[in-house]
């Protein structure tokens, strides 16, 4: 490698790399802000303005060719931008919700939106790098910031509980992931997904090499919460501020797929996948439905439902084609948006002083005649988990289950859709609690019928807005193709389709 | 007798199992940190015996990639147990049971 034109190359590719170096500088210009004038209220504003200018920047991207950048570390374009997009959309959408939500507990630091905007900065380099390396420091930086924002309610036993418990299981983790790295990279001599089948071949260190991808897919079952590697996924979301939880289970969950996808696509060879991820896919979307159904505090509902999603999402990665896979982005999609929806109602509900760790389903009894839009929305939310037409939801499922049907895992297609309709008994549990219920079925510490629930303008217009995208997302015409096409294309190029 | 790649990989082995076992079956979280750090070092272990063996920098850099990462971890874990500690005084993590099924 020629290092004489390093430093030009690199300056020349940080323009590529914009909206990463755009987070990263408001991240570090909102910390120092606000150690000169303490949780301004200008702070959220500065990383949604960061957010928005990124999200237009990578929507210009999309169409363009794929390329990677500072020696073939990160990519962009195409591909990335997609993910990217996903991901900066995510974090944008959050903080909206995040600024009301956070006034109303009682902490609003301004530090919370610098670590969103580092914690995305680590998505982004997951979700797009391209050596082991990148993807080491990606899911750290994501990770460490991500403890941090989940133990925010430090006076909150249960809260810093669960950031404990997460750390530790976090932690383990990468352990893991760290050691599936080191022995690819002896196995193979390289450290960049694309060379590392040619490196394979070259070296022959079979045992190795097997082992590191063992371990490399424990690290990753871990972190998108897999069955039996889920331990920590209800305690982490039940104790996270709500909207923060809303926010890690569907940009956390779309980065750490995204690189799982990336290395089953380009690092490791095509045969011997499908078996392991079938088996975890049915595990997780199994257990996941039915501990949820046995949930009566609606976040760790949500939290095994969200179990459950990553199953559905395991299925387009277990048909191991290149339709599979978009599938599976396309899925990471729909499921950000109605995931981050989900938690944005629950979190105007709260009342318990406690970030709604212990609040049971009845006590948000009738709150679909009380606020008929929370009621409307939540109800949208629902129907699109479950995967019912015509919301995104569905979609979505067609898009996993379909590829995997066609590469002859019908079994795992049809175990999919029985999941869903399982599902169905724990997401309609919450409608009808919502809207046949009486408020008078509330516990008696419950704020008066008639009182509390303010909808902030700014929470509302969220929320409309991740109910109008559900509902006309499966019907924008191209946008199921733009996923597809980047795989698609690319395995046309290298003849293998 | 001469060393060789595999002494270095089979004493990173060991250390990393020591430290899922220090994770799994201890009660201390103070212990559990160590633990945690063990299982990073180990892995430093192999990386660096691998690297050197392919005489390949790539390796070199991973490493202090890795430490920079454990050193932030490490200051986010003791935080945490501060701040579980100002809840309730005591490191067993055993006492810690508010989440349940």
């Amino acid at each position: 490698m020629d290092l004489s034109q390093a430093y030009d190359a690199m300056l020349g590719d940080l323009a590529g790399a914009f909206p990463l170096v755009l987070l990263a500088v408001a991240g570090l210009v909102i910390v120092v802000w606000d150690a000169f004038r303490n949780n301004d209220p200008l702070l959220p504003y500065i990383a949604g303005g960061a957010l928005a200018i990124g999200l237009v920047f990578e929507g210009s991207q999309l169409a363009s060719e794929q390329t990677t950048l500072f020696y073939g570390n990160i990519r962009a374009g195409g591909f990335a931008a997609f993910i990217n997009m996903v991901l900066l959309g995510g974090t944008l959408l959050s903080v909206v919700l995040s600024v009301p939500y956070l006034r109303q507990i009682k902490h609003a630091y301004g530090e919370v939106y610098a670590l969103m905007l580092f914690a995305t900065v680590g998505m982004m380099a997951l979700a797009t790098g391209n050596s082991l390396i990148m993807l080491f420091v990606g899911l750290e930086t994501m990770s460490v910031c991500l403890y941090i924002l989940v133990g925010l309610v430090r006076k909150d036993e249960g809260s810093i509980e669960s950031a404990f418990k997460y750390f530790v299981l976090g932690a383990f983790a990468t352990g893991f992931f760290l050691y599936g790295i080191a022995l690819l990279y002896g196995a193979t001599g390289t450290v960049y997904l694309h060379e590392m089948q040619s490196g394979f071949a070259q070296s022959g260190a079979t045992t190795m090499f097997w082992a590191g991808v063992g371990l490399l897919l424990v690290g990753f079952f871990f972190k998108v919460s897999a069955v039996p590697f889920h331990m920590w996924t209800p305690d982490a979301y039940q104790g996270a501020p709500t909207t923060l939880t809303g926010y890690m289970s569907t940009t956390s969950k779309a980065a750490a797929f995204t690189a799982l996808i990336l290395v089953l696509y380009y690092a490791l060879p095509p045969e011997r996948w499908t078996t392991v991820l079938a088996v975890v896919a049915v595990l997780t979307m199994v257990a996941g439905n039915v501990l949820a159904l046995a949930q009566d505090n609606v976040k760790r509902m949500l939290a095994y439902s969200s179990i459950a999603h990553g199953g559905y999402i395991l299925v387009g990665l277990a048909a191991g084609t290149a339709a599979g896979y978009s599938g599976a982005l396309y899925y990471l999609l729909i499921y950000s948006i109605m995931n981050i929806g989900a938690f944005g109602v629950i979190a105007l509900l709260e009342w318990d002083g406690k970030i709604g760790r212990e609040q049971t389903m009845e006590s948000l009894s009738g709150i679909g005649t009380q606020r008929p839009f929370l009621g409307l929305a939540m109800a949208v939310f629902m129907f699109s988990l479950i995967g019912f037409p015509p919301f995104g939801g569905f979609f979505g499922k067609v898009a996993v289950f379909g590829p995997a049907i066609d590469a002859g895992l019908t079994w795992l297609a049809v175990i999919g859709l029985l999941a869903s309709v399982a599902s169905a008994g724990y997401y309609l549990r919450v409608v009808y609690v919502f809207s046949f219920k009486s408020a008078d079925e509330r516990p008696a510490e419950a704020p008066a019928t008639g009182t509390g629930f303010n909808v902030p303008f700014s929470s509302l217009a969220v929320l409309s807005l991740c109910v109008v995208l559900l509902v006309v997302v499966g019907f924008i015409p191209g946008l199921r193709d733009v996923t597809t096409h980047y795989f698609i294309d690319m395995a046309v190029a290298a003849g293998t389709l | 007798m001469e060393l060789t790649v595999n002494w270095y990989l089979a004493l990173s082995a060991i250390l990393f199992s020591i430290g899922v076992m220090g994770v799994l079956f201890r009660s201390n979280a103070i212990v559990i940190l160590l633990s945690v750090e063990l299982m990073l070092n180990a892995v430093n272990v192999s990386i660096i015996a691998l690297a050197q063996m392919m005489a390949d920098s790539t390796g070199h850099i991973l490493v202090f990639f890795v430490l920079a990462v454990a050193a932030a971890e490490a200051a986010i874990g003791l935080s945490l147990v501060i701040a579980l500690f100002r809840t309730k005084p005591t490191v067993d993590v055993n006492e810690f049971n508010l989440l349940k099924h």
